[in-house]
């Protein structure tokens, strides 16, 4: 279907499944019960989680197919950001355009960075990308206020010109995101008996567009061109040997990742319209690579687990405290219940950061392959326990 | 006249207690933060300039510390450490641990002094002081920030080898990648778990009272330069610590050794030397060089809990410069690259380029890297993909 092979295929419409059913599967605990803390499916993170796994797609074809770790992603996503809310406060609040200048932006700067930044590779090349990216953090901050607003992030105003809109609604607010009219915020609630479910047209703008450059990944991993990228990171000595230069194609893979991440931000800024330097600093381009490692950096599908996996724990995680654990171990004496609160408290809450190095540093040092590899493995361990202690035969199918 | 000027006034951004929990790491902090003490009017072009070679040099003297050990990681083992930024943090806070400890006290009642209820106070006492008496107990609290240094150096060795032989050499035969990504995630749990014991604030730490005044080190050569003496003296201890490095390294069997397994290691193997060994006693080393840099300079600025990640990608781009496994290049450029920022920084060169000051290094680092791969003084096959 569509080019692609059957488990290419299947893959596609699983997330599709998954994507457009979020909103139900996100949701398997009613409002009522105890554990609705659990419950994912607001529309404001389930944004995030496809947003993010856009991103991550993005810099897994760089990363994933060509083995070029970039610690500068987040620039482009800035970038991204800015554009889209420029666009706002002088066009109009559609979010096409703004999504459209956001790509665009994005892959001008990583034409720009790229070209310079492919000269050099290994860890030289992640320093220059690291380089270029904390110089546009530090510029955003510092000289460029008039464009990125500084420190308090480029917000929309009553007196933004936007030529092909208003500049307020009839009642004197700012007026909001939208697609043809379509408010991004608009969200229908469906109650079926104690659950909640929420559906909400900015997230499912987010998931089709997430659909549809996921399959655009698909096509280029099986592309003559994606072939391209997996020999330079399999051999490029080799390949320059054969008389090939591979740098149009590593800078072509790192505008496509770039261009990714551009419109990440430009989706960010169309959910919730304003961007901020933060987003372009490096311990964000950190966190891309790992949602990339964590789900498993050259699989399709791993950079959008991965996305998932670490935005839903970071909200999850983050709303334990301290009165939520004890009235967990509430059942239990109460000395053990204090020492259970004492050891799991660093790790939820406010030190979700610990539990995720902790984690990361684990996923590194055992499973190279992400979660896509532990699957594989759990997989191949069952199969090889049907077959009758058959040796097990693990399978990971990493781009090399 | 004490305290005035050593102690930078803590910046703005890192006071925000609600958005660096809220963010986590990602508390942007000016870099410039402390260089509030150039502002005298008065001062000739002369007097400027050599002020800010001055200015320069303490920050130069972190980044060739900080360089300097990931250099020497970088050097023997191979490994690229994400996590060195952490370890000079851990450094500073050894600083913060030991003052702290110093400062333990007990409450006695003084009958002999009343509140205005009429009450006896209660007084703290240290006990410290009450050991070695006030006088002497005194000093010692005051004095918190140098003994530090004997305090973190085993520390500091300790840390470095667990992380060694804990985590780092199961990846040597792996891809730079990996060890970064692995050695990265450390650094994150390192940082939350200071972060989990002291908090996101930054916690003031003085230098000793006869040390933290300014002084006019123009006046030897018949100039007037007032600078802070902390600053000085950690100008004068980086360079002793670069010089202990480079003696040991060259006068010690133990450094010849480890020289010549820097340059090939198997044949060092081969004549039967476990240099395995060596070089983990190495990356100890790097750690504690790392964590006196910390030590040291918790006067200049409260440490924080980010402090490391601010400086690591600074001491990256200052190693990359310098030449990736060169010694004197990472020191060399480390004092380079402190020098040319604090001269970015000077009003009259921001009002012809506003905001060089922001981005000076890494336009450097880039030049640098695309003119001069191998940096100022790399070596020949080091890293040459």
């Amino acid at each position: 279907m569509l080019g692609m092979n059957k488990n290419d295929t299947t893959m596609l419409l699983l997330v599709a499944a998954l994507t457009m059913l979020a909103p139900f599967i996100l949701n398997p605990f009613p409002t009522d019960s105890g554990l609705a803390q659990f419950n994912a499916g607001y529309p404001d993170l389930m944004q995030r989680f496809v947003i993010f796994g856009i991103f991550a797609i993005g810099f897994n074809i760089l990363f994933g197919l060509t083995g070029y770790l970039s610690f500068g992603h987040a620039a482009f996503l800035g970038v991204g950001s800015y554009s889209a809310v420029w666009m706002f406060k002088l066009l109009a609040m559609n979010v096409i355009p703004a999504i459209l200048l956001s790509v665009v932006m994005a892959g001008v700067f990583a034409l720009l960075i790229g070209y310079v930044s492919l000269r050099r590779s290994g860890i030289y090349f992640s320093i220059l990308t690291l380089a270029f990216a904390q110089m546009s953090f530090n510029l955003a901050y510092s000289v460029l206020t008039p464009i990125t607003n500084g420190e308090t992030g480029l917000q929309l105003s009553l007196d933004d010109p936007r030529v092909l809109g208003v500049s307020q609604t009839a009642d004197g607010s700012i007026p909001v995101t939208n697609l043809f009219g379509l408010e991004m915020r608009s969200t229908f609630e469906m109650a079926v008996g104690p659950w909640a479910f929420q559906f909400n047209a900015g997230y499912y703008l987010c998931a089709l567009i997430l659909l549809a450059v996921f399959y655009l990944s698909i096509r280029i991993f099986r592309s003559p061109f994606g072939l391209m990228l997996k020999a330079v990171k399999s051999n490029q000595q080799r390949m320059n040997y054969t008389g090939l230069n591979t740098r149009p194609y590593t800078l072509a893979a790192f505008v496509i990742s770039g261009m990714y991440a551009g419109l990440a931000g430009g989706l960010l800024a169309s959910m919730d319209p304003l961007a901020g330097a933060e987003r372009m600093q490096w311990t964000a381009s950190g966190e891309v690579v790992l949602m990339t490692i964590l789900g498993g950096a050259g699989t399709l599908i791993g950079p959008v687990l991965g996305a998932g996996f670490i935005k839903y724990f970071e909200n999850i995680f983050s709303k334990i405290n301290e009165s939520v654990l004890h009235s967990w171990f509430g059942a239990l004496p109460d000395g053990l219940e204090d020492l259970l609160v004492t050891l799991v408290y660093p790790f939820v809450g406010k030190g979700w950061h610990m539990t995720l190095g902790i984690l990361f540093v684990l996923v590194v040092v055992f499973l190279p392959g992400g979660l896509v590899e532990g699957g594989q493995r759990v997989t191949a361990w069952i199969r090889s326990k049907k077959a009758g202690g058959n040796k097990p035969t693990s399978t990971t199918e990493p781009a090399e | 006249m004490a305290g005035l000027g050593a102690q930078s006034a803590p910046s703005p951004f890192t006071q925000q207690p609600d958005l660096a929990d809220r963010y986590g790491i990602i508390i942007p902090r000016p870099p410039d933060t402390h260089k509030d003490k150039t502002t005298n009017p008065k001062v000739g072009a002369m007097d400027a300039i050599l002020l800010q070679i001055l200015n320069g040099l303490d920050k130069g003297s972190a980044y060739a510390l900080i360089a300097l050990g990931l250099t020497l990681i970088f050097g023997t083992l191979g490994v690229v450490n994400f996590a060195h930024g952490a370890l000079f943090m851990i450094g500073a806070f050894c600083a913060v641990t030991l003052q702290r400890l110093l400062n333990l006290s007990f409450e006695t009642i003084d009958e002999t002094q009343t509140d205005f209820l009429g009450n006896a106070l209660k007084v703290k006492t240290p006990y410290v002081e009450a050991w070695f008496g006030p006088q002497m107990g005194g000093t010692i609290i005051d004095w918190a920030v140098p003994l530090a240094i004997l305090f973190a150096v085993p520390i500091m060795v300790f840390v470095g080898y667990a992380m060694e032989r804990g985590l780092i050499k199961h990846f040597y035969k792996r891809p730079h990648a990996d060890q970064i990504l692995v050695t990265f995630g450390l650094a994150i749990v390192l940082q939350e778990v200071i972060k989990y014991f002291y908090g996101a604030n930054p916690i003031q730490t003085p230098a000793p009272e006869a040390l933290s005044g300014i002084v006019n080190v123009g006046a030897i050569i018949g100039m007037d330069i007032v600078y802070p003496v902390w600053r000085i003296v950690y100008f004068f201890f980086s360079l002793l610590v670069i010089g202990g490095i480079f003696s040991f390294l060259q006068f010690t069997t133990f450094g010849m050794v480890v020289r010549a397994g820097m340059a090939d290691r198997e044949t060092v193997g081969l004549l039967g030397i476990n240099i395995d060994k060596r070089f983990t006693v190495m990356f100890g080393i790097a750690a504690a060089v790392a964590g006196l840099a910390g030590v040291m300079y918790t006067p200049i600025n409260s440490p924080n809990y980010h402090m490391g990640m601010d400086f690591l990608v600074l001491s990256f781009v200052v190693v990359v410069v310098g030449g990736m496994g060169s010694l004197p290049g990472a020191v060399l450029a480390g004092f380079l690259l402190g020098i040319l920022e604090s001269f970015a920084s000077m009003n009259e060169i921001k009002s012809i380029i506003p905001g060089i000051d922001q981005i000076i290094i890494y336009v450097v680092a880039i030049i640098i890297l695309l003119t001069r791969p191998r940096g100022l003084m790399g070596r020949k096959g080091v890293m040459e993909d």
